[in-house]
Parts: C-alpha cells; sequence; structure tokens
C-alpha cells in the first residue's frame, strides 16, 4: 500500500520547476481590485505565526519569499504574480534545501480552506468524505466570486470587452486543463458537467456508432454507477453485452482476466483509474496497452485518478480519460472528458444546440469544430473559470508531493484503524490511493456515520454508488473515510478515538 | 450527545441486537420488497393475512439500527391488528418521526381509544411503542431508515408481492 513506485515520481522536485510548467500569464487585462485578494490571501497567510514543523518550509517559505519584496502592482494578478516571482531564480535563502523538496506543510495548507476552520456539533470538522467532494481552497472560490462580481458575461461570438475576457479566461482555463493532462492540443480538452456526463458523452457518441449487437464492452467489478449505467443503457440499445472483469478479494482487478475477455468482439474498455470505493489504482497503462493490441479504444474514469495521482494522458495513451472539477478542489458541475483529437473528430455531436454549430439553416446544420462540437449551450463559465484556479492550485504545490503526503497518512491510517478490533478494511491492493474503506463488527455503516458526525467527522456510509462491488465483498455498505492532502494524522488518531465511541455506543 | 442518545436509545439498540420476529415466514400469503436506494438497505416484510387481519407477521433483509429496530417494534404491534389499524399506525408514525405530531407522554398512553385520531371508537394505536424513534426527527437523512420497514408494509398490504423505495 505504501509502494508508491507505481505512481509517484520519486526524482526531486523544485519549486521553481513545477511553476515553471504552469501556463503562461494571461495576457489579458489584469482585474481592476486593488492588489486582488489572491495577493491579500497570501499576505494573509503568511501574516500567521509560521508552524513549528521542522522542514515543512516548503510552501510556507515560498509564500514568506514573496510576501517581502513584491509590491502590490496595481491591478496585479495577486497570488500568481507573487508566485511567479518565487518562481524566478530566487535567492538561496537559508533553509532553501526545504523549499525545493520534502513535504509541505500541511498546517500551511489548511489554512487554504477556510471552511475547515468551523466546528460541528461542537466539535472541530474533521472532513474526510474528499472521495464524495473535496473542499474548495479560497483560491478557487475567489476566481468563482471574481467572475460573478467583475467579470461575468457569455463566450464566443461577443465583441464587447467583458465577453472577450470571459472567453479568453475560459479557454485559459481549457489550456490549465491540457497541460495538467498533458494532452497535445487544447482542442482535445471538452468541458462537461462532471466525470458521469463524460462517460456518458462517449458511451452516447462514440458507443452508438460503433456499437452493434453481439458486441462486447468491458468494465471492471469495481466501477462506479456511472461506469455501469451508460453502458448498460448502451448495450440494451443496440444489443451489445456488457463484460466485467473481475477483481480479487484485496480489490485488485483480475489482469490475466482481463486479457482473457479481450477480443475480436471488444469494441471499448472503460475502467475505473482509481476505485471510489476501495482506492485501488489500476495498472491503466497496461490496460490500454493491452487493448490496443485490438485495436479498441479506451476510456479512463479518472473522477478519483486526478486528485491523487500525477495524470499524463499521453504517457498512458489513452483514448479517453474523464474527471470532475469537484474532486481536484474545484467547483461542482464541471468536468472534462479528454479524448484523442482524431477519435472525438469522427463522433458525432452529443447534444444539440448554440456554441456546437458552424452554420444553421432549417435544411442542414455544420458542426463547428473541437471542442465546440460537444459542449451546446452555455457552458459552466464560472466553474470552468473556477477549476482553472484549482489546477494552478494544485499544480503549485505539485501533484507528486500531494501524492506523496496522502500516501504516507494512508500508511499512518491504515496502521491505525486496523489496530481497532472487530474493524476489517475493505480494499487492501497493493497499489491504493487515499481510500479507506471499512466495516466495523456488525455496526451498520450508517449507524457508525452517525456516531462519527457527532463527533464532527464527516465520513461517507453505504454503498458508494458501486453496489455490485459491496456484493463481491458481501457488505450492505462500507464506513468510508478518504483523505485529502489537508488532513493530518492528529485527524486520523480523533477519528480512531472516534470509532471507539462508536463501539461503546452499540456495545 | 443528547440527540445522538434520543436517536439511539436503549430500546432501540436492544431491538438492533435481537430483533423480534427476523425471519422468513412460511405461511405468509403476502410480502414486499423495501430498498432505501440511498444507502443500499433493504427489507423484505412477510405477512398472512387472514380476511382483513394480520395473524402474522415477519422481516429480513439488511439495514442500519434504526430500519432494523423499526421493523421489529413494528411487527411485534402488528400481530393481530386489522388492515384500517396498521394504516393508522402508519400513519401517526409518519407524522412523529417527520415531527409533525410529538410523541405521547408515556404515562398518557392512549391503551384502549380517546386520543381523537384514531380509528372510531377503539383505538389500539400503542404509539407510545414507537415513542422511542421520535428521536428521529432531529435527523431528517434518517427517517427514511425508520419509515422504510413501514412503507412496505403498506405496500404488501396493499398490493400483495411489490416492491417499494423510499425515494
Amino acid at each position: 500500500m505504501i509502494n508508491t513506485s507505481h505512481m509517484l515520481d520519486t526524482a526531486p522536485q523544485n519549486y521553481g520547476s513545477e511553476l515553471d510548467k504552469l501556463p503562461a500569464p494571461s495576457p489579458q487585462p489584469s482585474p481592476p481590485a486593488a492588489g486582488g485578494e489572491g495577493y491579500l490571501e497570501a499576505l494573509r497567510v503568511v501574516a500567521q505565526p509560521s508552524p513549528p514543523a521542522a522542514g515543512g518550509e516548503g510552501y510556507l517559505e515560498a509564500l514568506r519569499v514573496v510576501a517581502q519584496p513584491s509590491p502590490p502592482a496595481a491591478g496585479g494578478e495577486g497570488y500568481l504574480e507573487a508566485l511567479r516571482v518565487v518562481a524566478q531564480p530566487s535567492p538561496p535563502a537559508a533553509g532553501g534545501e526545504g523549499r525545493v523538496r520534502g513535504a509541505f506543510d500541511v498546517q500551511t495548507v489548511r489554512r487554504d480552506f477556510p471552511i475547515l476552520e468551523q466546528k460541528v456539533h461542537g466539535k472541530p470538522l474533521i472532513y474526510l468524505d474528499n472521495a464524495a467532494t473535496s473542499q474548495k481552497p479560497q483560491v478557487v472560490v475567489d476566481a468563482l466570486c471574481r467572475f460573478y462580481t467583475e467579470e461575468c458575461a457569455n463566450i464566443h461570438r461577443g465583441v464587447h470587452y467583458l465577453s472577450e475576457r470571459a472567453t479568453s479566461q475560459y479557454e485559459d482555463a481549457r489550456a490549465k486543463v491540457q497541460h495538467f493532462l498533458n494532452a497535445r492540443e487544447s482542442r482535445e480538452i471538452v468541458f462537461t458537467r462532471g466525470a458521469t456526463e463524460g462517460i456518458n458523452l462517449v458511451a452516447q457518441s462514440y458507443g452508438r456508432r460503433h456499437v452493434q449487437a453481439g458486441d462486447e464492452i468491458i468494465i471492471s467489478a469495481m466501477e462506479h454507477h456511472s461506469n455501469i449505467v451508460p453502458w448498460q443503457m448502451l448495450c440494451e440499445e443496440t444489443g451489445a453485452v456488457l463484460r466485467v472483469v473481475p477483481i480479487n478479494d484485496e480489490g485488485e482487478l483480475l489482469v490475466e482476466e482481463f486479457e482473457k475477455l479481450l477480443g475480436p468482439r471488444t469494441k471499448l474498455v472503460s475502467v475505473v483509474h482509481v476505485s471510489n470505493a476501495l482506492g485501488t489504482i489500476n495498472p491503466v497503462r497496461q490496460i490500454v496497452e493491452m487493448t490496443h493490441r485490438w485495436n479498441v479504444p479506451v476510456l479512463i474514469d479518472g473522477a478519483q485518478g486526478v486528485p491523487h495521482l500525477k495524470v499524463d494522458v499521453r504517457q498512458l495513451d489513452c483514448d479517453f480519460y474523464v474527471f470532475s472539477g469537484h474532486k481536484l478542489y474545484g467547483p461542482t458541475g464541471v468536468g472534462v472528458l479528454y479524448g484523442k483529437a482524431d477519435l472525438l473528430e469522427a463522433m458525432p455531436p452529443y447534444q444539440g444546440g448554440g456554441d456546437m454549430i458552424r452554420s444553421v439553416t432549417f435544411e442542414k446544420t455544420t458542426y463547428n469544430t473541437l471542442p465546440h462540437k460537444f459542449e451546446a449551450g452555455t457552458p459552466h463559465i464560472a466553474g470552468v473559470i473556477g477549476l482553472g484556479a484549482a489546477i494552478d492550485y494544485v499544480s503549485r504545490i505539485g501533484l507528486e508531493r500531494i501524492g506523496a503526503y496522502e500516501q504516507e497518512l494512508l500508511a499512518y491510517a491504515t496502521e491505525s484503524l486496523s489496530s481497532i478490533s472487530g474493524l476489517r478494511i475493505i480494499g487492501t491492493a497493493k497499489e491504493k490511493a487515499g481510500v479507506l474503506s471499512f466495516v466495523l463488527d456488525d455496526i451498520h455503516p450508517h449507524d457508525i456515520g452517525q456516531v462519527l458526525d457527532d463527533q464532527g467527522i464527516a465520513i461517507r456510509a453505504g454503498h458508494h454508488c458501486a453496489m455490485p462491488l459491496m456484493q463481491r465483498f458481501g457488505v450492505p455498505g462500507t464506513a468510508r473515510a478518504s483523505l485529502a492532502f489537508f488532513n493530518t494524522e492528529q485527524e486520523i488518531d480523533l477519528l480512531v478515538s472516534a470509532i471507539a465511541k462508536v463501539k461503546e455506543v452499540f456495545d | 450527545m443528547s440527540d445522538l442518545r434520543e436517536l439511539y436509545q436503549e430500546v432501540i439498540l436492544d431491538h438492533n441486537k435481537s430483533p423480534c420476529n427476523f425471519r422468513k415466514l412460511e405461511a405468509a400469503n403476502r410480502m414486499a420488497d423495501g430498498y432505501n436506494p440511498l444507502c443500499g438497505d433493504h427489507v423484505t416484510v412477510y405477512l398472512h393475512m387472514e380476511g382483513d387481519v394480520i395473524q402474522d407477521i415477519s422481516f429480513q433483509g439488511a439495514g442500519c439500527a434504526i430500519s432494523k429496530a423499526s421493523a421489529s417494534v413494528m411487527t411485534s404491534a402488528l400481530k393481530g391488528k386489522s388492515k384500517a389499524e396498521a394504516q393508522a399506525l402508519f400513519d401517526k408514525f409518519q407524522r412523529m418521526v417527520t415531527g409533525e405530531v410529538r410523541p405521547p407522554h408515556p404515562t398518557l398512553s392512549p391503551r384502549g381509544g380517546g386520543r381523537g385520531q384514531g380509528e372510531g371508537a377503539v383505538d389500539p394505536l400503542e404509539l407510545d411503542d414507537f415513542a422511542v424513534f421520535a428521536g428521529v426527527r432531529a435527523f431528517p437523512v434518517r427517517v427514511k431508515c425508520a419509515s422504510l420497514a413501514w412503507h412496505t408494509l403498506r405496500a404488501a398490504l396493499a398490493e400483495g408481492e411489490k416492491t417499494v423505495s423510499t425515494e
């Protein structure tokens, strides 16, 4: 479980080089706000007493360096601007070593998430439901707020100032996603309502064109309902057959069984990158390779992948990759479908409407080019911009660093929870991301969740939209604690004592 | 912890641990399945009806402490009751867990009737048996847990074999 070789680039990360990966600052006019709240936020963070953590200078230190010299440029890009200063060859400040490698300081990161400061039922909130939705850093909230207070306009075709600005921001966000996934072209990035819509888009648009009676679609036994039902609908419509790759008792996909399922009838493979209910990280690179031998495309459901792993769609060579913004510290209601350009080009539109057309007459409509062909109607503009801000945010910290921290926390939590008698962790794959699904004696997960809530701890209880998976493990549901990089070992300790209270109540 | 204590009263915890009538009813002539799609809980309610009267009743399934205890208490209370009485109890129970009416005071138990809202002159609605579920009011999400068995019962009474959902 703590073997991170599969997922982590273990090379030392240079803070500056991380920043270099960020898309170039947008050339558009800066917002008129004096200083911009981002900058103020940065200052606020810095102004607070620095955490005592040894060696944790990383993130905070970077901010501190920023806070000193940078002038509050009139209408400056704020936070981003500030960080850009850091990205430039910075003087080797004392403790500089800590800035270029090692873990970030979690207490500093937590200050970026104001929601974490609240109390629930009189106890400090401990948020361990990140696989359902993650909390949003202030920069994301600010981006949404800024759009609606200063920049709101509809995008594309607008000739006025605000519309041009909104369009440019929207398309900037597309470029950010492109770089984030390392896609070849920005037109390969389609904005959707979420991962679910991305899968439905492929099922309906690609599937209806290429799948016929007797064909087969392969998914795995650990899929979320959103990667089961769209395919069942397609199968019902076309007469195709859904095949399911089995998993072992640890919750690992049986690759050799998968290989056996592949065949001339296979028309599409759609598997989850990281299981939301178990945390299993699937060997998606291998799956893609095997599938491509049959010239069959692969869709990866990355809803739980992108928040924890550095994803490179070119390295994976997957044909489609979907994720949701809100699990990546971004807003709800926005997501991404990545598709290889040639595949997307050949697919018919998913929905008809404005923006997806080139010309319309009552006789004939010609469709717009990628990616607009798949973005009918006014999109969630603010959400897309917010997602861009979220990507900036996690990229600044670094997905590798986030992943490494979460792995440590997962190992700690796994050990701590395993020490509780009567507690059984469901999902013990060797390659795992921050999910701890468990059952406790014969106490129903809902009852566990209820008692934990009373102690300010938010977890999820139930089937996690993966009912077939629960049946596979012979449980009606599980209690699931899912981690983010703002969670701490101390919170895990509190979870452990809260579980002891659950046992007390139901003993 | 007061709301929580009120939710998980001793009686509920006891019924959860050793539920009454938790078995398949071989003589059943009616049954229904109930699902709560939110949490995946399910319950099967078996009825042996003679005419309009519930001669025997049992349940099976998987659910949380609240839903299991609710099914347990419900099946215990309904043996020998008529369809109309069961329906009246369902209504009262529903109103109580949603907070529409307060639970009866234990010392003012309406055994034997006289509480106004009953079915005719005889009011066999021993709602105080169910008063332990009043704590559910404070937890809107759990109302469905408490009501699952009841909805399922109603389906069994109405249609014979049927599947219901709390949604």
